[in-house]
Parts: structure tokens; sequence; C-alpha cells
């Protein structure tokens, strides 16, 4: 950049300790994961891959351990099983979907 | 048969192999922008400097009928030759010939040539062109590739290792590169990853380009793998000839010489490149270039981590190399990203004896959880950890803002910078004013009949008496307050007078940088 460019650049600013400096933001500032806190009640998927069984359905009571879902995923079998006893407030997916890695499987309460 | 017969013979054989996958295959090659890999080297090098060895190498795969195969060359060329005059290791591989596909041969050949850059103690080139590990061959492609990488191990610091990367480079084959000193890159040409866009897709059903994946632009401005962009295959050898014009040609030697010629001072007035009030930002490159020979500045990784700036200039006609925060991008914070790229390149200086140039003027660290859970605390201890290492001259100019850690990371006396040096616009304190003074008068300000009014008050009390560089001075942790406009010159004499450094530091086989 050279100084007569300035007036053409619309700056940004950000915030260190309390002060305000003007600067331009990288695209990859921008877009950063914004933190949202852990559901402990959703399970998500630890790694992409392929729904292959579904063993519950909403509402239905689960003992702490018990088959959930069973997630494909590069060749392995990954058991999803029940983290306490409670029951099934909503199923986010079917047999044979594909899931991205942190998607929603299950809510339970 | 006589001489003459035989050498009709070597011709006749020569021709054989020299035609690499044939016509067909190197009309595709051409036809997306890209040189054979014999013109390749015969672009970078100096005219008719390339001699080339193990032309008549065969491969040695056995299963699958590939011993019925003819592979010229084993698809990779190898030689030595001279690049401005200096000699030089080099290889290509040929994607005419299966792909440039890897097999034990292939790998021989490539390990040969690098024994022989690190014995000879001259740079290895390094141009990547190929499908992958020959799965006929199976575990000796893999043999092959370890081979490799255990080699630009060991040559890592003693010889520069550069990797032009002018196709697929793909799976295992990107750790050689990954494991040089620099990754040149060329737009639509270069593509890099090691699970491809069909696995992606097959396993995790996710759709991606190999552009979006692992192209040019993805490994210079997101991943930082690559250090150099180019549009085409021409300015990317153009950027290596610059490039090996700053570096010394090994560990021992000096990078060359250069005629002394001042900065282009019409251009880069040292007293309009950055404005006095620390919240205002400039291009720190405006500054660096009134400093450097010929304003000339080659600045690495340009495109990656933008709050940083590195590269290499000439002062006194000698390279020396450049950290410089930018308060242009995240007003210069020191972030995960950055303090990669300034790590690395500072312990490149190092190993290469090219003496190291801080331009300081950051708020201290990119506050965010996304930088926390990034690991921002072993990420930037990098930095502390390489300039503490280094023992290059190194010299510190705080042009503006030096603030907490920041200021200690950025090469100052603490982490035994030779000299510190200050504009009188440098502020070294242990936050902003603001920061600073909400949380040392925070009674004051919150028991004030007007809170705000007293803020301000006290804010600006904290910035006379402290956002100023004598306090530092005071304690000797700034050597001198300097004028911008002496700047070189106090810069060249503090270069000319540590030529003869020497540096003993504790016996011991490497340390442990928080890698």
């Amino acid at each position: 950049m050279d100084k007569n460019d300035d007036k053409k650049i619309r700056f940004s600013s950000i915030n260190i300790d309390g002060v305000k400096y003007k600067t331009l933001l990288t695209e990859k500032f921008k877009h950063r994961t914004p933190y949202v806190e852990t559901n402990l009640n959703i399970m998500t998927a630890f790694i992409p891959g392929t729904i292959v069984d579904v063993y519950i359905k909403e509402g239905k009571k689960v003992k702490e351990g018990d088959t959930l879902l069973i997630l494909e995923a590069m060749k392995m079998r990954n058991v999803i099983q029940a983290p306490y006893a409670g029951s099934i407030k909503k199923l986010y997916v079917q047999k044979g979907d594909l899931v991205s890695k942190n998607q929603a499987l299950v809510e339970m309460e | 048969m006589g001489i003459k017969e035989k050498s009709i013979d070597l011709k006749k054989r020569m021709k054989n192999a020299l035609s690499g996958g044939g016509e067909k295959a190197i009309e595709k090659q051409k036809a997306i922008g890209k040189l054979t890999a014999r013109e390749r080297i015969i672009a970078l090098l100096d005219p008719k400097s390339f001699y080339e060895y193990d032309l008549f190498v065969e491969h040695a795969g056995k299963d699958f009928d590939m011993d019925k195969k003819y592979l010229p060359g084993d698809g990779v060329i190898t030689g030595t030759g001279t690049l401005s005059g200096h000699p030089i290791c080099i290889y290509a591989q040929d994607f005419t010939v299966a792909g440039g596909s890897l097999g034990w041969m292939h790998a021989k050949k490539i390990t040969k040539i690098m024994d022989h850059a690190l014995k000879l103690k001259v740079p290895l080139i390094g141009i990547n062109d190929s499908g992958g590990a020959r799965i006929q061959e199976g575990v000796n492609s893999l043999a092959g590739y370890g081979e490799i990488f255990f080699r630009n191990t060991l040559a890592s610091g003693v010889i520069p290792q550069i990797s032009v990367i002018l196709g697929p480079c793909a799976g295992g084959a990107v750790y050689s590169p990954a494991l040089t000193d620099f990754v040149f890159t060329v737009e639509k040409i270069t593509k890099m990853f090691i699970t491809g866009p069909e696995v992606i897709k097959t396993v995790l059903g996710e759709e991606i380009s190999m552009e979006a994946l692992g192209g040019a632009k993805v490994h210079c401005e997101t991943t930082g793998v690559a250090h150099f962009y180019a549009e085409s295959e021409e300015e990317c050898f153009n950027q290596i000839k610059q490039l090996v014009s700053f570096i010394p040609w090994n560990n021992i030697n000096k990078a060359e010489k250069f005629p002394k010629k001042s900065p282009k001072t019409k251009r880069y007035k040292m007293e309009e490149a950055m404005p006095a009030d620390p919240k205002q930002p400039y291009d720190v490159r405006n500054v660096i270039k009134a400093i450097v020979d010929d304003s000339d500045f080659l600045e690495i990784q340009e495109l990656f981590a933008k709050n940083i700036v590195i590269g290499f200039s000439r002062i006194n006609g000698e390279t020396i190399g450049i950290v410089a925060n930018q308060p242009l991008y995240l007003a210069g914070v020191l972030d995960v990203d950055s303090s990669n790229k300034a790590a690395r390149f500072i312990r490149y200086c190092d190993a290469f004896n090219i003496p190291l140039f801080t331009l300081v003027d950051l708020p201290g660290y990119l506050p965010g959880v996304d930088q926390e859970h990034a690991g921002v605390i072993r990420h930037g201890a990098k930095v502390l950890y390489a300039y503490s290492e280094a023992t290059v001259p190194k010299i510190t100019l705080i042009t503006r803002k030096a603030y907490g850690g920041g200021y200690i990371a950025m090469c100052s006396h603490h982490l035994r910078a030779d000299f510190v040096f200050a504009w009188p616009t440098a502020e070294i304190a242990v936050m902003g004013p603001e920061g600073a003074a909400n949380i040392i008068f925070r009674k004051e300000i919150t028991t004030a009949k007007d809170p705000e009014e007293m803020r301000k008050q006290k804010v600006k009390e904290y910035k006379e008496k402290f956002a100023n560089p004598y306090v530092a001075a005071a304690y000797g942790y700034i050597d001198a307050v300097i004028e911008p406009n002496e700047t070189r010159k106090i810069i060249m004499h503090a270069l000319d007078i540590s030529k003869e450094k020497k540096v003993q530091t504790p016996m011991k086989k490497h340390g442990i940088p928080p890698f």
C-alpha cells in the first residue's frame, strides 16, 4: 500500500485492552468461528461419517451406556452410547444420513 | 564398434531417454500452462549450465507387468547447474512419465542428488509434479519417501532447500516440501493435500474442488504451508532467482555482498511513513523501504498472517532478515499464525547467519476464545524461543507501541537483542494508556462525581508520564532514543560493529522448542 491509497481503504477497528485501533481485518479473522458453549445434553458427531444404525426413537427411555446410534467413519463403526440415564428428547438423524463433524445427532433429557 | 559408432549409439540411447512420456503426454502437460520437467530446469538455471545425471536409470518395479514397461529416467530429472553463477543441485519430477509417480529408483535418484547437495554444501531445489506413490511398487514407494524426508531433515539448516510445487503433490509427498525452507506455488498449477477431494467426498461427504482444498492461494493465505505465490511458472522462477540472491549458499558462508545503495527517499519518506498516533494504521513496509538499500524488500509469506511482515533486504550491501509488526492488519498483534510465521523465519535467519532487524509496533496479543483454544500460549512461545535462541546480530527498533508481552517477545534486550533503538514516538508500557489508567485508577474513576471526566483526566496523566520511550530508557532497556531520519545511519553502524559477534550457549544436543 502506498501512502496515497490510504483514503480509498475502508478501515475497521479492533479493541485490545480497552483501546480501539483503526486497522484492516484479515479474511481468516473475519471468518473465525465464534465460541458456543457446549450443551452436554446434545450428542454431536465427533468425526464426519455415516449413521449406519439407529436404535432409538424420540421419547424412549434409555439407561447409561445404552447404544443409541452407530456412526461409521474411516471404516470404523463407532458406538454412540447414552452418557447418562434419561430419555430421548429429539433425534436429529436417521439411518443412512451423512453427518459432518460437530453435527447434532441426539438430544437427551 | 569404433568410438564413433559408440557415440552414435549413445546419442540414440539419450534421445530415447530424453523423450519423456511422449508427445501426447507432453501436449497434455502444456495445455494446462505447464512446462515439461526439463524445460523448467532450463528456464530456472543459468543458460547452458545444466548437467543431467542418472538419465539411464530404470525403474525397479517387478509386479503387475511393470517389468515390461520402460519409464524414461524413471519419471524424474536430476542434475547440477548454476543459478546466478552459483552452483546448485536440482531435481524435477516428470509428470509425463507415469504421472511423475514415485517408485524406488525415482526416489533413489532424488536422494542421490540430495546427498550430493549436502556433501558439496550447495542449495537444493526440488520441482514437484507427481501423482504420488507408484502403487505398483508398494512398500518400496513408501521407503522412497521416507528416505527423502530423512535427508530433508538432515540438510535442514545446513543448505537452503527450496520446493517448487508445479503440479499435484499429494499424500505423503507433501511432507518433503513441508520440511524444506521455502515453498513456491503457482495459481491453477499447484495442488497440495494429504487426502484429495475424491476421498473427502466418499468418506466424509464433503464436496470441494482441488483448487479450494489445496491450491496456491489456500496454501499462501490460509494454511501458511507455502511462502511464495505466482500466477505463472515464469513469475515463479523469477521469485526463486530473487530469493536466492539474498540467502547464503550454506550455513558456513555469508550471502553474496551487493554494492551499497541508498533507499529511494523520494518515494519512501521516513517522516511520512508513520503517523504518531498509536491508534492509526500505516503500512510498515513503507518504513522498511525508507531504511534499506535501494528500498528493496523481498517479502516472504506476504499473504499469510498479514499482521506480521517478514522478509529479506540489504543494508550496506549485506543481507538482513526483517521481522516487523504490521499495524495495517489487526493492529499488528501477535496471534497464532503470526507467531508461527515469525518464529520459523527467525530460526531460518539464525541458522544461515543472517542478522535480524526487528521493527516493533504492536498493542500485544490478539484476545479471543478461538486464539486461546488454538493454543496461542504455545505458539506465541515460539517467538520468545526463536529470538532467545538466535545468536546472530539482533537489532531492534521500537517505532511506536510496545505493550505488555508483545514488547518482551519482539526481540527486547531481555531476549538478548544487541541493540534496542526507539523513536521519540515509542511507547513502552505494560499496556495501552486507556487500559492501564482504567485499572490503576479504578477507585478514583468509579467514585468520582463525573467518572467519565475523571477517566479522561487519568488517561491523560498516565499518557504524559508513561507513553514514551524514556521510562524504559531510564532503566537501560533502550540503548538510544533516535531521530527517525537517523535510523539508517545508526542501523548501519550497529550491524557493522556486530560483525564479529560470537555467543557461547550452554552445551546441549538440541533445545525443545514448543513445536
